[in-house]
């Protein structure tokens, strides 16, 4: 059993992610002040918070752009996130790159570069040197489907099974990449089918459950810091939105919307909560009334925020002189 | 003559081309059903079908190098990066394979490989760069980049038609904010013919792309200072046009350089060394560059302001030349 202050720390952050990126999307790109595209995970939050809430601080997380729970459960200060998503000075990149590409190493967050895919051997790279050093430390890499049909997706995947590393690979399966639809980009039915290929595990998972995917990293975790090597986990879930904020989604069906709408991850956790007496109502409405006043607070810090010097273009290509 | 944009401009160019010839085909992520990440490409599933406008896993190496076997037996692809930034990944079958065949064993590969290049509109690193040096020093490739809609039109015709790779970069903060006259029906820009896009005898300045314009726009200022300046839109950056680049800067004795790109090992090195090798007795003064500084490509507007090259300061280099 999963004891109640992780369920509500769950409750929590499922609940932020919902409402941050709801601001940024539904008001603040509307209203034009955020700097270039938006991106958001609604409806795919339970990925990020059901395996990110369990690691430790020192194992590294390579999260991909529909991920913001995990930047969020590192500790980065959702002021920054915002900020970042506002070109601001005092964003996650100080104003170098935007929105959810952003890393922060102290807190072992990598950042990934916009090429799909790209942070999939780099994280093999960091289970590697855990590997080597004898630390029980993993790696967790997140992306999507469509990230599965590049080839360095596939190198690292077998860089990692040849070399038993301490890696969980975690695929939100939304069923889209963009427009295009999970049977135009592979064809295998499962994502985790991919992982015969490189003779890991791969596991299927509801990617609505948070419970769900809390337990199968769990086991993946495990298995990693026991030295048995990498775990493929696909969770299958639903991109409740359009590809950006200025995709309408023409192209997925209503119905799908209207079907996966009923699997909500957030509505599936309090339900879980108060049905089975573990919450109260109250105790649910209390931690909204916290979100909404953290994520008020950190827009309201964000805008005042200044933005960068132009003369910082020039600032850190290099490390500074010794 | 109809007036189109940019964007409509590579589209009709597109749609034209594969009107004219079966053996013209699109391959891409999101180019079909959804006509592409900037919607070039609207329409042409309707009218073409699948078999000819293919939406593709995110793979461009696979994406490349189908296209290159496609035109190795035959067919005359053209492959999309949904931005120009996602070329890397399919930098070795560009430089490797598809540059080479011809050279190694005299396979031609009549590839066109098109996608938006360039800032403006805070993408930050990597919706937003300028990959144009990385190919450059490949020979066996070619390098275009139109900056007004009736070249976009006229080159991604002749890009088609060529018999070598050709790589074409189309500049999105141009695709709806530049429009200009197209006429309809066939024609071709050559690959390989820079074009003189305002005349003047004082300084000649060599650009292409987004910069086309903001060089343009300085030739204004400093005409009213009584600079007449020659605008050289190169169009093709590989292989360069030596012709009318040395006459042009032979005749004016200055010349200045702007693109976009980072400075160091961008194209403008190459072309002073080439003034310097073949005409530097008749300059009257040193080759100058405007060109970004040696960073990535920031994301906030003020840096991103500050990478790219501004009017004002290709204005001052065309005034330190033409006073030098
Ligand atoms: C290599 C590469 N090609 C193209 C793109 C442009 N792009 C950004 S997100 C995306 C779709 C990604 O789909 P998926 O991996 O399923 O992730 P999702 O957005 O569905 O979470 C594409 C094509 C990219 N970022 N990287
Ligand atoms: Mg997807």
């Amino acid at each position: 059993m999963v004891p109640k202050d992780l369920l509500m720390k769950m409750f929590y952050y499922l609940r932020l992610t919902r409402e941050a990126e709801s601001r940024i999307e539904r008001v603040l790109y509307r209203q034009g002040k955020i700097v270039g595209g938006v991106y958001v995970g609604r409806g795919q939050e339970a990925i990020g918070v059901g395996s990110a809430i369990q690691l430790r601080p020192d194992d590294v997380v390579a999260p991909s752009h529909r991920d913001m729970s995990v930047f969020l459960i590192r500790g980065i200060p959702l002021k920054q996130i915002m900020a970042q998503y506002m070109g601001r000075k005092t964003g996650v990149t100080g104003g170098k790159d935007g929105n959810m590409h952003m890393g922060d190493i102290r807190r072992h967050v990598i950042a990934f570069p916009s090429h799909m895919a790209d942070t999939v051997p780099v994280a093999a790279g960091c289970a590697l040197a855990f590997k080597r050093r004898g630390e029980d430390r993993v790696a967790v890499c997140y992306f999507g489907d469509g990230a599965t049909s590049r080839a360095d997706w596939h190198e690292g995947l077998n860089f990692a099974a040849v070399q038993r590393l301490p890696i969980v690979y975690i695929c939100n399966n939304n069923q889209y990449a963009y427009s295009t639809p999970l049977w135009r980009q592979m064809a295998v039915p499962n994502v985790a089918d991919r992982a015969i290929n490189y003779g890991i595990p791969g596991e299927i998972v509801d990617g609505n459950d948070v419970l769900a995917v809390y337990e199968a990293t769990a086991r993946a975790v495990e298995r990693a810091r026991r030295g048995e090597g990498p775990t493929l986990l696909e969770c299958k879930t639903f991109r409740m939105t359009g590809h950006s904020a200025h995709d309408d989604a023409f192209y997925v069906p209503k119905e799908l919307f209207e079907e996966w709408a009923k699997k909500d991850p957030i509505a599936r956790l309090s339900e879980y909560l108060t049905a089975r007496g573990i919450a109260t109502e109250a105790e649910l409405r209390d931690v909204e009334a916290r979100v909404l006043r953290e994520v008020d607070e950190a827009i309201a810090w964000a805008e005042q925020s200044p933005y960068p010097d132009p003369e910082e273009c020039l600032e850190g290509v290099y490390a500074p002189p010794a | 003559m109809p007036v189109l944009t940019y964007l409509e401009a590579i589209r009709q160019g597109l749609w034209e081309e594969m009107e004219r010839d079966e053996r013209v085909f699109l391959l891409g992520e999101d180019i079909g059903v959804y006509g592409g990440a900037f919607k070039v490409t609207e329409g042409f599933l309707e009218r073409f079908g699948e078999e000819r406008v293919i939406d593709t896993p995110i793979s461009e190496a696979a994406i490349v190098g189908a296209a290159i076997g496609a035109a190795l037996v035959g067919l005359r692809p053209v492959a999309e990066m949904q931005f120009i930034d996602f070329i890397s990944i399919a930098f070795d079958q560009l430089t490797n394979f598809a540059a080479k065949c011809r050279y190694r064993w005299g396979a031609g590969v009549p590839i066109v490989v098109r996608g938006p290049c360039g800032g403006g509109v805070h993408g930050g690193p990597f919706h937003s760069q300028n990959v144009e040096a990385y190919f450059f020093h490949t020979p066996g490739l070619k390098i275009v980049e139109p900056a007004t809609p009736y070249d976009a039109k006229g080159l991604i015709k002749a890009a088609i038609r060529d018999e070598d790779p050709v790589l074409y970069f189309e500049h999105k903060y141009l695709y709806r904010r530049i429009r200009g006259e197209v006429p309809e029906g066939d024609y071709i820009v050559p690959i390989g013919k820079a074009d003189i896009k305002r005349l003047g005898r004082d300084v000649t300045i060599l650009t292409y792309g987004w910069m086309l314009h903001k060089s343009l726009e300085a030739a204004e200022i400093v005409a009213q200072e009584g600079i007449e300046v020659e605008v050289v839109d190169l169009r093709t950056l590989l292989p360069l046009d030596d012709e009318t680049i040395l006459s042009s800067v032979a005749k004016t004795g200055r010349a200045v350089i702007v693109h976009e790109d980072t400075r160091t090992g961008g194209i403008a090195g190459e072309i002073a060394m080439r003034i310097n090798e073949r005409i530097f007795e008749y300059l009257e003064a040193p080759v100058v560059r405007v060109t970004a500084p040696d960073t990535p490509i920031p994301f906030s507007p003020p840096l991103e302001e500050f990478f790219l090259p501004q009017v004002e300061e290709i204005v001052q280099a065309v005034r330190w030349v033409a006073n030098y």
